[in-house]
Parts: structure tokens; sequence; C-alpha cells
């Protein structure tokens, strides 16, 4: 009955899915070297960007960095100043928003206050001039699948915010889209119900088989939710990859930095063999890190290292690793980790987070403490831009 | 604003509503006096409004203003709507600043200036004056405040819903009438009678370009009341106090009973 | 995961929102929409824009005994000697006379002494009604804006002529009076200035109260606990911070009342003396006493001049109000 509600262990959830692999395999969405103004600032600057039939795919940014204007380019309330929108080999150009095959859920849900719950979720097939019967079973089958019944003659005001994301989504989602736009769908919603309903969303799209394009400002929740990431920036494309991939191998210091926190730390390079690459810090930190194809040495670059990745300890670590020594500054407790502030030697500031394992009330580490960080040679990654 | 009043805000507010009130208050309980001298209580009669049902001149006066006020309240609301659509909707256009500026003017004008200016129009292009002559003139009158009451519902309307409409299928004019039109309809009734009011309301302008067979009920009332006060009148605008009473407090229910309505997008706290 | 922690709180919304003015990109102009614009503009044009153009030619024009009783007529048939002999007879003999003779530069200095005078009470009394209704617990706003609002429509005619049932000789205020004993002798109210002022701060009470009770309604209660938090007394921070926002609202509610009363016919008609006369009451002299149509034009013309500037700040604070959703 409530098919959702368990995990569907048949479908492929996430690994397998990587048809942006395969170079041959036509997206179902394409937008092309698209760009768009408003009057005074550029919203989108050339953004091509392929989205895959069945991905989860979304799109992250800060205010302002054209993320929206992308989504509602697609559903048609925008028009691309250049460039081309393509869905499924078909250019979306002077297609009207009320012909496209494509639905929207609303970051307002835009439930329509006049009319009942099944009026909201019958409103888009009512368009479509289907025969009332079949008005009448698809819409119980998505107020079913939505956990919605009972409450089909109620007006949105009459809804908990809960309740209306799920009217929302079943008013999209019982015209069986080629493809669901979801503008920042969670942002209402306090964070314990949106955790639940960010794994519900996966496993509605896995059921359902469609694609999902969702815009968020939220990394956690791009993270769960999408199969692939597109990080995007003043109207720009900064990275389109997996959540481990964008956070593991960020292309460059902006995405390592906007994603997570990150200890940056400019150097020259020393000395590049096969084997590794010597850094040396403009803060006399010197580093051994993995080899990197095309660098040469004196080249200037950035290791980025998570700061879950730095070791701390008391004692010196052996001599053959990463290190830099200094005095813990600032410590924050969080429960599940405390994240650790030290000032180098060097008068570098560097971050290090542990998790806490042992139920302690006394942490081991304080402010004051002479400590020592360490990380591997593979646990940075090499940023040259 | 803080919540509280002072001994000096209820004086203020008893003593405004008192000056609102009594005279309004002190007119009707005149029109039920038996005695034709006002400074003189003669009991309680309703000898004026039996003596009104005889007073065939002012019958006709209403029933004149009546129908002006209906044709009026009609047409302003229709070309009230539009202009509210055109300043709120139509984006930039050529001389959007003349529009609103042309919308708000009759609004304040002087009432004898723009009665005069219609007359000089009516009689330039030979319209004659009488029902249809006053009816244009309060429609132009009005059409202005229907535009005001409906732009400020259009301006707080969430627009994504009719993104959403679109979204799911529906061309631009059927949205409009399916999700735009039901939910503005509160603001556009409001302007309707508030329209009607004001027609009903009018005396100069229809001075100036009424005719012979038109007269509407205040300029019967003025032509009485010029020569003094006169206990037939006093009934006439209790009955008046008492449909403008009734009528107002409609809108405002119909108004409150709207605006509860739409709930916010996102309630939770 | 524990790094990836929300950075940004708002959505990138701006790259459209704050371009409400502009046309949606779905929204191609249809002839649908041309005429929605269309037929509201010529509707105001035609019966708005046309009669003051005709105004202001008939104030040019003199005076003659027939229908239209106005010369010369503009005659296209008679082709440029038609034009010619209009552009010949055009006179600004009217508006000689408007300067030359004292009864119409007294009737423009009175109109404008009884609204500035008028609509200074009415601020004195509005204000602190306005504001009263402002502080007043939330459940009553709705009845008290109601009640104020009620008198608004109630027939203008009848509420000036109320007053009339009151200030008259034998009227209820002196009848009171003499109850009593206030005064020995009952006083003249009606046809005098102080029944004017009357009846115009009666009737134009509410346009005063309801946009200075918009402002104050809305102002954020906060405001005021920060002042008070920061050190401020209640009766300095209602001077420094009260006032100064409630100002757009006492700027929308004076011009309101200012603008309208310049051109008041009624009140002064009914309420006031036969001496000297408003302007509105001039006009009306001219117009059905004497039938001279030029010289009300050319009256209604100069008051219009005086009440070009109030009316153009009033649509621009219209406007913004409007726009800014108020």
């Amino acid at each position: 009955m409530n098919g959702i509600n368990q995990p569907d262990h048949s479908a492929a959830t996430r690994g397998p899915l990587a048809p942006w692999r395969d170079r041959a395999a036509r997206p179902l969405i394409r937008f092309d070297a698209v760009s768009k103004r408003f009057s005074n600032m550029t919203a989108l600057d050339a953004v091509s960007l392929d989205i895959h039939a069945g991905e989860f795919f979304a799109l992250l940014g800060p205010s302002g960095c054209g993320k929206t204007t992308l989504l509602r380019m697609l559903a048609g309330f925008e028009t691309p100043d250049a460039g081309r929108v393509i869905l499924d080999g078909e250019d979306l150009a002077g297609v009207p928003p009320h012909r496209r095959p494509i639905n929207m859920m609303f970051q307002s849900y835009a439930l329509f206050p006049h009319l009942t719950v099944a009026g909201n979720v019958a409103f888009g097939l009512k368009q479509d001039g289907l025969p009332k019967a079949e008005i009448g079973a698809r819409v119980a089958e998505m107020m079913t699948l939505l956990q919605l019944e009972g409450l089909d003659a109620r007006k949105p005001h009459q809804l908990s915010g809960g309740q209306r994301q799920r009217v929302a989504l079943a008013r999209a989602l019982v015209k069986r889209p080629r493809v669901l736009l979801l503008d920042e769908p969670l942002a209402a919603l306090d964070k314990k119900l949106r955790g639940e309903t960010q794994f519900e969303l996966m496993r509605l799209k896995d059921r359902l088989g469609l694609t999902f394009l969702i815009v968020t400002h939220d990394q956690e929740e791009a993270m769960t939710v999408a199969n692939r990431i597109g990080v995007m920036n003043a109207g720009r494309i900064m990275q389109v990859a997996t959540p481990p991939e964008i956070y593991e191998q960020p292309n460059s210091r902006w995405v390592a930095d906007f994603i997570g926190e990150v200890n940056l730390i400019e150097g020259r390079v020393v000395e590049s063999t096969a084997s590794g690459m010597t850094v040396a810090g403009a803060s006399r930190i010197v580093a051994r890190v993995s080899p990197m194809q095309g660098v040469k040495p004196d080249d200037t670059v950035w290791i980025a290292i998570r700061p879950e990745k730095v070791g701390i300890a008391h004692e010196p670590p052996p001599l053959d690793t990463n290190q830099v020594a200094g005095v813990v500054w600032e410590v924050g407790y969080l429960g599940d980790v405390s994240v650790y502030k030290i000032k180098s030697d060097t008068g570098a500031v560097m971050r290090a987070t542990a998790a806490n394992v042992a139920r302690l009330i006394e942490r081991p580490v304080n402010v004051g403490d002479r400590v020592w960080l360490s990380w591997t040679s593979d646990a940075g990654v090499v940023l040259t831009r | 604003m803080r919540r509280g009043l002072s001994s000096f805000n209820v004086a203020s507010l008893a003593l405004g509503l008192a000056f609102l009130y009594l005279p309004i208050l002190i007119l009707v309980i005149y029109s039920f006096n038996a005695s034709r001298l006002v400074t003189v209580w003669g009991g309680w009669s309703t000898r004026w409004y039996v003596s009104l049902l005889d007073n065939q001149a002012m019958l006709e006066a209403a029933w004149v203003s009546l129908r002006v006020a209906f044709v009026t309240a009609c047409a302003a609301t229709v070309l009230g709507t539009l202009a509210a659509l055109a300043l709120v909707r139509a984006g930039r256009f050529r001389g959007r600043l003349l529009f609103g500026g042309l919308i708000y003017a009759p609004l304040v004008m002087p009432e004898v200036i723009t009665g005069l200016a219609l007359l000089l129009l009516f009689v330039a292009v030979e319209i004659e004056r009488g029902f249809w002559a006053v009816t244009i003139a309060h429609t132009t009158l009005t059409m202005g405040f229907v535009a005001v009451i409906v732009q400020a519902r259009l301006i707080g309307f969430d627009r994504s819903l009719e993104e959403a409409a679109m979204d799911l299928g529906c061309p631009p004019l059927r949205t409009f009438m399916t999700v735009t039109l039901p939910l503005i309809a509160p603001a556009i009734a409001a302007g309707w009678v508030l329209a009607f009011m004001l027609s009903l309301d009018d005396l100069v302008i229809a001075s100036f370009v009424t005719g012979p067979g038109a007269t509407t009920l205040p300029i019967r009332i003025y032509s009485e009341v010029r020569l003094g006060v006169r206990p037939e009148i006093n009934a006439v605008c209790t009955i008046i106090v008492a449909v403008v009473a009734i009528g107002i407090v409609t809108v405002s229910l119909m108004t409150k009973f709207s605006n509860a309505k739409p709930a916010p997008a996102r309630a939770e706290p | 995961m524990t790094a990836p922690r929300p950075s940004a709180t708002h959505d990138d919304r701006l790259s459209y929102e704050g371009l409400s003015c502009e046309r949606r990109a779905y929204e191609r102009r249809s002839w649908g929409q041309r005429l929605v614009i269309l037929i509201p503009y010529l509707w105001l044009g035609v019966f708005f824009v046309v009669p003051f153009l005709i105004v202001f030619k008939i104030s040019l024009s003199q005076l003659a005994t027939a229908l239209p009783p106005y010369l010369p007529i503009l005659d296209l048939s008679g082709g440029i000697d038609g034009v010619s002999q209009f552009f010949a007879g055009l006179s600004f003999d009217n508006y000689a006379r408007l300067v030359g003779d004292t009864l119409y530069l007294s009737s423009y200095g009175r109109s404008v002494f009884i609204a500035l005078t008028s609509t200074a009470i009415l601020l004195v009394i509005g204000f602190p009604i306005a504001y009263a209704m402002a502080r007043a617990p939330r459940r009553w706003q709705g009845v008290l804006f109601m009640l104020v609002v009620l008198p608004f429509w109630t027939s203008f005619l009848i509420r000036v002529y109320a007053w009339m049932t009151i200030l008259q000789h034998d009227g209820l205020l002196n009848h009171l009076l003499l109850t009593f004993g206030i005064v020995a002798a009952p006083p003249v109210w009606l046809a005098t200035d102080s029944a004017v002022f009357i009846g115009v701060v009666y009737a134009y009470l509410p346009f005063m109260v309801l946009p200075i009770y918009a402002t104050l309604e809305r102002m954020d209660e906060s405001l005021l606990e920060a002042a008070a938090d920061l050190g401020c007394p209640r009766w300095k921070s209602f001077w420094l911070v009260t006032v100064p926002l409630a100002l757009p609202g006492v700027a929308a509610g004076a011009l309101l009342c200012f603008i309208p009363i310049v051109g008041e016919f009624v009140i002064p008609d009914l309420l006031g003396g036969s001496g000297t006369m408003m302007i509105g009451q001039t006009l009306w002299m001219e117009f059905f006493g004497n039938r001279d149509w030029p010289a009300a034009s050319a009256v209604a013309v100069v008051l219009l001049g005086i009440l070009i500037g109030p009316l153009v700040i009033y649509q621009h604070l219209q406007a913004r109000r409007l726009e800014r959703g108020g």
C-alpha cells in the first residue's frame, strides 16, 4: 500500500545509474550555451548542461547564482536571450509553459486557495480534458501514494505545512511529467520533516521512474537526494559531478570552499615525480601529496584538505607524515563531532574535526593545548585554480 | 504599534467617533419627530416617511439615481478592472505614467472642474444632457476607485499561482478565468458597490451634465435643502443612511471573509 | 556527513522578482492584452483629457448669446480661413478679468485660506484618532476602521445637511446652549465661517484619519521597543520614531483633504455666508447663474493651475504606495 515508505530494493537507487559517462547516450534535457540577462545583471552566462532520463539532478548554488532562472527556463517562464533548451531532442523555444510535458513544484507551493485539495490535484488532468472517471482514479491513486487520504475536501489553508507540501507534489506528479521540477521544495519545512521528506522524494522518484530536477541552496539536501549535482555561481556552472566527487574532488578552490569546510594551503610545487609531489606552502608548511598530471615544478597550486581528514594529537607524529604544530585556539563542540581551530607556529589557522567516539564529558583536547596536526599524502586534493 | 490605550487615546477615539456619528444620529432621530419644527420634539411618528410616498418628484429622482448608479457601477467595474490589470500586469508600455496619473486624478480632482469639463465635452460632441451623460460622467469618476481597489488586490497576488496553472497545462486566457478572476473577485465586487455608492452620492457633477427628466436624488434633495431644513428630507436621508450602512457592512464582511481565505504559503513557523 | 552545512539562506529569486514591472517572458502581448490597456486608456482620454482641452479652449473664447454660449467655434469646414479666424477670435479677456476683478482674487484667496486652515485643524484632530486606532488591540482595529469608514460613505450631501439641522438659528446647538444657560442670546452659526470649518472638518475627517492610520498600523512594534531599549523615553520616541514614520501618511492625508477642499462647493453653499464665496461657488455662479461659460472655464483653468502641484505630489505618493503593495 504505502509502497514509498519501504525502501525499494528492486529498483536501482543511486549506484549503477551513470548515463552521463556514455558519450553516445542522448540526454533528456540539454541546455546548450544558454544565456540570460535581466536589466542590469547577468543571470546565466552561456550555461551548457546535460541531464539524463532517470536522474535526480540538483542545481546548487548561493543566492542569485542563476539556478532558479535555469529551472524556470525549462518550465517556460523565462526565455533564453541566447542558446537553446532541448527536451528529448526537441527545441523548446516557442513552446508555452502549458504545452510542456514538464511540471513544477513551486517554492511557495502555489496551491489554489479557492480549490479543495482534490480540486488542486485534479486541476492539471482537467486541463488535458481527460474523462472524469480517469481523473478520479488517478487523483485517488496519487492521494494514496502521498498519504493524503481523507483530505480531499479540505482547502489549502486548512492543511499543515507538511500536508501542503504533499499536495503540491501530488498535483505536479499526477500529470506524469517527463521531468519534475522542484524549486526549493523543502525550504518551508522544519529540519526534522525536511530530512524525512528528502528520503521520501528519492523513493518516489525511483518508484515512478521519473526524472527530477531540484533547485536548492541547501548542500546537505543536494548531497542527500541527488545522484548528480551542478554547482553554480554567478550565472556559470562551476562543476557537475556526483556528490562524493563534488566533496572529495572539487575542481576549484571556489567549489572546495563552497561545499563544506576546507583548509586551503597555497604553495609552490618543489618536486613532481610519479610517486608523489612536494609542495612548499607560503606559510612554510611543506606537504607531500599524491602525484598529479600536468603540474610542473614552480607552479602555484592549492592543497585542499577537509578538516575531518586532519588528525589531531598531543604527541608529534612520525617525521615522514605531513604535519603542522600549533596551539588550539578555539573549540566548537557539536555533539557528534568537535571542531578545532589551531593557530600553527607559522601563523596559519587550520581546522580539524574529530568524531566524538568515546562518551567523555571532559574533552581530551582543549583551548591552549599544544598539538600536532597531521594528514596522509592522499588526504588533500591539489587545485590549480 | 504597541498595544494598549492611554486615557488620552480613549478620549480621542470616543470624541472622534462621537463627532462623526452624533450629527447623523440626530438626523435619524428627528426624521421620526412628529413636529414640523426642529426644536420641538412632538413625539415619535412615521408621518414624514408616509408623506414621502406621495412625493412623486422625490420618488422619480430616486429611481433615476438607482438606474444611473447601477449602469455606472457595471461600466466602472469593467473599465476599472481593465485599468488595474493594465497597471499591474501589462509591464512597461508607452504612456504608462500618464495612464497611472489619469486613473488617480478623478479621485481628488475638485468636482466642479470635472463637472464643467465633461459638460463642455458633451456640448461640443452633441451628446444630449441627461441620463446617459450623467452615467458616462459617473463612470469616469468612479472607475479610478475600482482600479485602486483591484490594483491593491492584484499587487498582493501570488503570481506563482498563475504559473502553476500554466505549468499544469492551462492556457493563459483560461488561467485568467479559472485562477485569477475567482481570486480577485472580492475586490471587483467591492469596487462595484463602491462605484454604486459614489454615483448615488454625487451632486456636483450630476448638476452640470444632467438634463430634463434626469434629476437625480441628490439634485432633488439639494434643491429642497437650499430652502431650509425639512422633515421629509430627514426621512429621505435616514433611508439613504440605512441603505449605505447595510451595503458597506456587507462589503466589509465580504472582503474580510475573502482576506481570511488565502492561507499564507508557508505558515509553518 | 558532517561538514557541509547550509551556507546560503536565501533563494535566488532576486533575479526576477525585483522586476515585477517588466513583463514575464511568456507573456507576449496579444491583441487581448492590448485591448486591456487600450479600452480604459481611450475612455479616460475621451472623457477626461479631451474635456480639459475643451475647457482650456473655451476659456479663451468670448461670451455669446447662442447655444453653446461662446465664440469662436473651431470650424474646420472653413479650411485655412476657418482656422485662422478661430485663432484670431481667441482672447485673454477672461483671464484679464480674473486678475482685474477682486471678486475672483478674493475667491481664490479665501478658498486656499480655508483649505489650509481646515487641513491644519484636520491634522490636529485626525492624528490622535489615527494613533489611538493603531494602538488599539488588534481585534478592535477592524471594527474601529469600519466605524471611521462608515460615515465617509454616507452621502456627503446628507452629512452637510445634518449640520444645517444642528447649526440653524433655532437648531439643536443653540437650543442646548440656551437650556444650559451658557449663552444669553442665541449666537449665529449658520452662514458663518465657523459653520464652513465645522462642515469641512466633519466631512473630510475620514480622509485624514485613514491614511495616517494605514502607515501607523504597518509600523513595526519592535521599533519602539528598540528605542526604549536604547534609552529613549516614550514621549521622545514618539517624536523621533513614530512621527517621522507616519509622515507619508500625513502627507497623503493632507493632500487628500487640501485638494478637494479648495474646490469645495456644497459645504460653503449650504453652511457658509453669502458674503465672500469660495472659488467653487464662483465657478458655479458663473456657469449656472450668469451662464458665462468662458468665464467659468477660465476660473477652472486657474484653479487647476493652483492645484497642479499638490495633484502631482499626491499622484506620486499614491503610485509609490501601490507599487510597494501597501
